[in-house]
């Protein structure tokens, strides 16, 4: 039987390999980042079991990779599709590590050495990592990936400490990019997304004012691995806040930015206000919001718990501008309070902007290599949003998770095994 | 042969060796009798760490393993595997919690959780001592399902599965498939006609071969377990019996009727969304210059706790179409907060304020208005208006209540009869929220569509597709695997009480004879190894494998 080629390894691409896999489909997994995991495995804890995100995901990953049906490629892009439903022929690049995957034990001594220190995308750039890297510690396959971009070796032929320093003799410094092909029944697209940046809001400051982040920046800030080991810290002292503010619809149900609702930003501030407060007992929150939106199983009751147990105030306001005191780098909101009906001022030391979920950049690209459509979002675009919710506008090639608009883990999961089910009725009509 | 063992510990990053004392830890666990080998990972669950336990078992020729770690819950499985792949049989894993249990809870005493966490492993080896290798046991699946309600979630998933070339029996109580969607008018967001979709997907599930429709029928009864469930289903007067390997609960919901509140039951022009519905559809128009939506009637706290996610968008809807028939009308929608969330629903709202109709938002209290009075035929809705500040009440001649969807009456017995639980909020309880959404926690059963939660019809469809896609797992592959934790039973001592019958929670103990003599038996595909028979039998009959009493005692002796 032919096999199934999914294109992302975040939760939902996962999920889709591991149901396919599971009934004795084989499955390639195309993930074009060092590890897969996407961005979950990049979160803190998740709504609304504040479960630790990596701990649950952590599992389903290592199946995966071990998983005697699925083929992991980690590092690798498709550049090229062709064929049709039940037999398309796929090209795939996986992309030179210059480390043998075979002999790293992901011991991470080369990291240690390594002189190159670049700003880190795993943890939104609030930290450094070194050229050659793991993107995070749970990272699967634990292997070392070297950075061309940065590597001194590489780029000018210096330097090679790593491979003096590996013991297991890993380093391979010719090592090319191959060009693979795999012959598949269906594929399924699960390449999830891109967040919007806020800097042309410039009324809120991101990236003029030290404690103002984004939701993602503080995902990374809460987490025990992440840049502060979970400590959170206010500029210009590192003192800890004890008031923090969340700002929602940064960016989204904005005609001139994101038309869309996010979908999960609500549920992620009101988490994360519960979060800040698990870990400094007397910290206040503050979230401004123009429609709470809880609409899925336990997040109402999420919301109440949140305001009843977690010290969050919830305001209906869309703060019109946040300026920041110069001595302590506290940050001042206006907001208009419509109790009294005038502008107010709260300040607090720490301000996080819920920015939307987008489409992911390179969407348009692969979206054409793949021959399907995007909608008018920049989202991949179903053939019906009601009746047909995981087929592309091609015939079969599926799609899962945020990279078909922005939705929480459990609708990622769900569809998911959704378009497994579609993927697999192909597998089994060329089977058949 | 001799015992050794390997003892793991992992720091878990800083999760756990930022709170006591890893080393100290090891070197402790160094000191235990019939320990050979100690090994400190950063996180044993990482590839690396696997690789550590495999190789220390064939290098050191390990007998038994001790993982001192995060939890069970997540990673038991991966190490288990482990141990097999390195060839030592897998019930000879033993996992101490250490995280969770520990260093978690004990974040500010760094010394006694050293300290414990030396305990919990002297635990663990003591009983890792213990432990006897295990074979799994391997059951045939019926390639057949049983989905029931044949709403549009049950349609869809009996679709999917046969598509994927499985047998369906489909089981609706009513005399026609459809369910709510019966009497829907038009489909959001794409307003799509409902009845023109129902008639074609039924036609579709009409013509399936592979689908067996049964129309005005019920289950009476469910035995069984994964891959061998007898299913006892009544049509009429008749009761047939068929045998399935998984099954899908889509019975759906039914709204919220909102007696005695918000002077429903007393005007005939105060109605649910649902009546308006029926109305839309089968009339086509309504008679009414202003008409007044209210969200959240019976929702968010007044009757049941929980939003139920669909009102927002079918208001919405209605209230287009009311506007289109009739674009002098006012059109109101008095919420707590749109659900209107995603791309496509978040414009179909945007389309509405376009098209005038008002949006008046009040706070998230109860009652949404605090007043409906009959004045001269029409209705003043009286309300708090928080932009102006002051109570606000505007003339109706038709008001809507958006009232929430609840469980249907029949999902308490369903429950039972599958041994499934519901939620604190009536609806089924999924496995797990995130990761196992439309799975049951009991093997081969699975939910879609709104008896998990409200779900519009296109959740309603994904949810159908995902367990169809769930189902078929087991089913495509033929076999499923259990774990051999059920009890072992000493028929000798067993006096055939039933006591065990009746604590199980499974249903997989049952009373047969033997030899003349009533006896318990186990049902080991339907056994989750809980321990309830065991701890019942007061004829210690029972042995539990795996968690036999002198394995616990050993722990308990190690820990006093």
């Amino acid at each position: 039987m032919k096999g199934v080629l999914v294109i992302g390894g975040g939760v939902a691409g996962i999920q889709a390999a591991l149901d396919l896999a599971d009934r004795g489909i084989h499955v390639y997994l195309v993930e074009k980042e060092p590890s897969i995991g996407g961005r979950m495995a990049l979160l803190d804890k998740t709504m609304s079991t504040n479960d630790c995100s990596i701990c649950i995901l952590a599992p389903k990953m290592n199946e995966c990779f071990s998983h005697p049906n699925i083929e992991v490629l980690e590092y690798s892009e498709v550049i090229g599709v062709e064929g049709k439903a039940g037999n398309f022929k796929v090209k795939v690049k996986r992309k030179a590590k210059y480390v043998d995957a075979t002999k790293c034990t992901g011991c991470g001594d080369c990291m240690e050495k390594c002189p190159t220190e670049i700003p880190n995308e795993y943890n939104s750039y609030l930290d450094k990592r070194k050229a050659i890297f793991l993107p995070f510690p749970q990272a699967v396959p634990r292997k070392a990936t070297i950075d061309e971009r940065y590597c001194l070796k590489l780029t000018k032929n210096r330097c090679g400490l790593c491979q003096k320093i590996c013991k297991a003799e890993a380093i391979d410094y010719n090592q090319k990019d191959k060009i693979i092909e795999l012959n598949v029944a269906s594929i399924i697209v699960a390449i999830g997304s891109s967040l919007y940046e806020p800097k042309d809001l410039v009324e809120y400051g991101y990236g003029r004012y030290a404690n103002v982040h984004t939701w993602m920046e503080y995902e990374r800030l809460i987490n025990a691995a992440g840049p502060t080991h979970g400590h959170l810290k206010c500029a210009p002292d590192g003192r800890r806040p004890k008031k923090i503010a969340f700002i929602q619809c940064v960016g989204s149900r904005d005609v001139k930015r994101c038309q869309w609702c996010s979908s999960v930003c609500c549920m992620v501030s009101i988490k994360s206000a519960m979060l800040a407060n698990e870990h400094y007992g007397d910290l206040e929150s503050y979230i401004f919001y123009s429609d709470l939106r809880v609409f899925s199983k336990r997040f109402y009751e999420y919301s109440k718990r949140g305001e009843r147990d977690y010290k969050i105030t919830y305001i209906h306001a869309r703060p019109g501008e946040i300026k920041e005191d110069k001595r302590t780098k506290n940050l001042i909101i206006y907001y208009e309070d419509e109790n009294e009906g005038k502008v107010k001022e709260l300040e607090v030391e720490m301000v996080i902007l819920a920015t939307p979920i987008m489409p992911a950049k390179d969407v348009k690209q692969l979206a054409e290599i793949l021959g399907i459509e995007t909608n008018e979002y920049g989202f991949i675009k179903v053939k019906d949003y009601v009746f047909h919710p995981v087929e592309t506008t091609r015939e079969g090639i599926f799609v899962a998770g945020c990279c078909e608009r922005p939705k929480d883990i459990t609708e990622s999961v769900v569809q998911a095994s959704a378009a497994a089910a579609k993927a697999a009725e192909i597998a089994g009509l060329v089977e058949g | 042969m001799a015992l050794r063992i390997g003892v793991f510990v992992c720091d878990c990053g800083t999760n756990i060796a930022g709170f006591l004392d890893v080393p100290k830890v090891c070197e402790y666990a160094k000191t235990l009798p019939d320990v050979v080998y100690v090994k400190e990972n950063m996180y044993t669950c990482s590839n690396a760490g696997i690789q550590e336990i495999m190789d220390a078992i064939k290098k050191h020729k390990l007998n038994r393993v001790v993982v001192a770690a995060c939890t069970p819950r997540t990673h038991e499985a991966l190490f288990r595997k482990a141990c097999e792949d390195a060839g030592l049989n897998k019930f000879l894993f033993e996992f101490v919690n250490i995280r969770d249990q520990c260093s978690w809870v004990h974040q500010k005493e760094r010394e006694k959780a050293t300290e414990k966490a030396k305990d919990l492993v002297r635990m663990g080896v003591a009983r890792a001592r213990l432990l006897e290798p295990l074979k799994e046991i391997k059951i045939d699946v019926e390639k057949k399902s049983l989905v029931i309600g044949g709403g549009i979630a049950g349609m869809t998933a009996a679709l999917s599965l046969a598509e994927q070339g499985f047998e369906v029996y489909l089981v609706e109580k009513e005399n026609r498939l459809g369910g709510l969607l019966n009497y829907i008018n038009q489909i959001y967001p794409s307003d799509a006609n409902a009845q023109q979709f129902l008639e074609e997907i039924v036609k579709r599930v009409e013509k399936e071969k592979k689908i067996h429709v049964l129309l005005n029928s019920e289950v009476e009864s469910v035995d069984g377990y994964i891959g061998n469930f007898n299913v006892r289903i009544r049509q009429k007067k008749e009761s047939k019996e068929i045998k399935v390997g998984t099954i899908i609960v889509a019975i759906g919901a039914k709204p919220y009727e909102p007696m005695h509140m918000y002077n429903y039951d007393e005007y005939e022009n105060v109605i649910t969304q649902f009546e308006l519905e029926k109305i839309l559809k089968e009339k086509g128009k309504i008679d009414a210059e202003s008409v007044v939506f209210i969200q959240c009637v019976g929702g968010r706290g007044e009757r049941v706790r929980y939003c139920s996610r669909i009102c927002c968008m079918n208001s919405i809807k209605n209230a287009r179409i009311i506007k289109k028939m009739m674009p002098n009308a006012n059109v109101y929608i008095i919420h707590k907060g749109m659900q209107t969330y995603g791309t496509e629903y978040e414009e179909y709202c945007r389309k509405a304020r376009e098209e005038g109709v008002r949006f008046i938002r009040v706070r998230d209290a109860v009652p949404t208005v605090t007043s409906l009075e009959k004045k001269d035929g029409r209705i003043a809705v009286g309300f708090y208006h928080p932009g102006l500040r002051r109570k606000v009440e505007i003339q109706a001649d038709l008001v809507v209540l958006s009232t929430p969807l609840i469980q249907r009456e029949d999902a308490k017995r369903i429950s039972q009869m599958l041994k499934v639980p519901l939620g604190q909020d009536g609806f089924f309880f999924e496995a797990h929220v995130k990761l196992r959404p439309v799975d049951f926690a009991t093997d081969g059963i699975y939910m879609a569509g709104s008896c998990r939660a409200p779900a519009s019809i296109d959740e309603c469809i994904m949810q159908a597709l995902a367990s169809a896609s769930r189902a078929a797992i087991p089913m495509a592959k033929g076999y499923v695997e259990a774990e051999p934790l059920m009890p072992l039973i000493d028929e000798s001592k067993c006096m055939g009480c039933g006591v065990c019958v009746e604590v199980c929670p499974y249903g997989a103990m049952k009373i047969v004879e033997k030899n003349g003599k009533k006896v318990a038996e186990n049902i080991p595909a339907a056994c989750k190894g809980c321990g309830a028979c065991g701890a019942s039998c007061i004829h210690k009959a029972i042995k539990m494998h795996h968690f036999a009493d002198e394995q616990i005692m050993a722990q308990i002796e190690e820990a006093i």
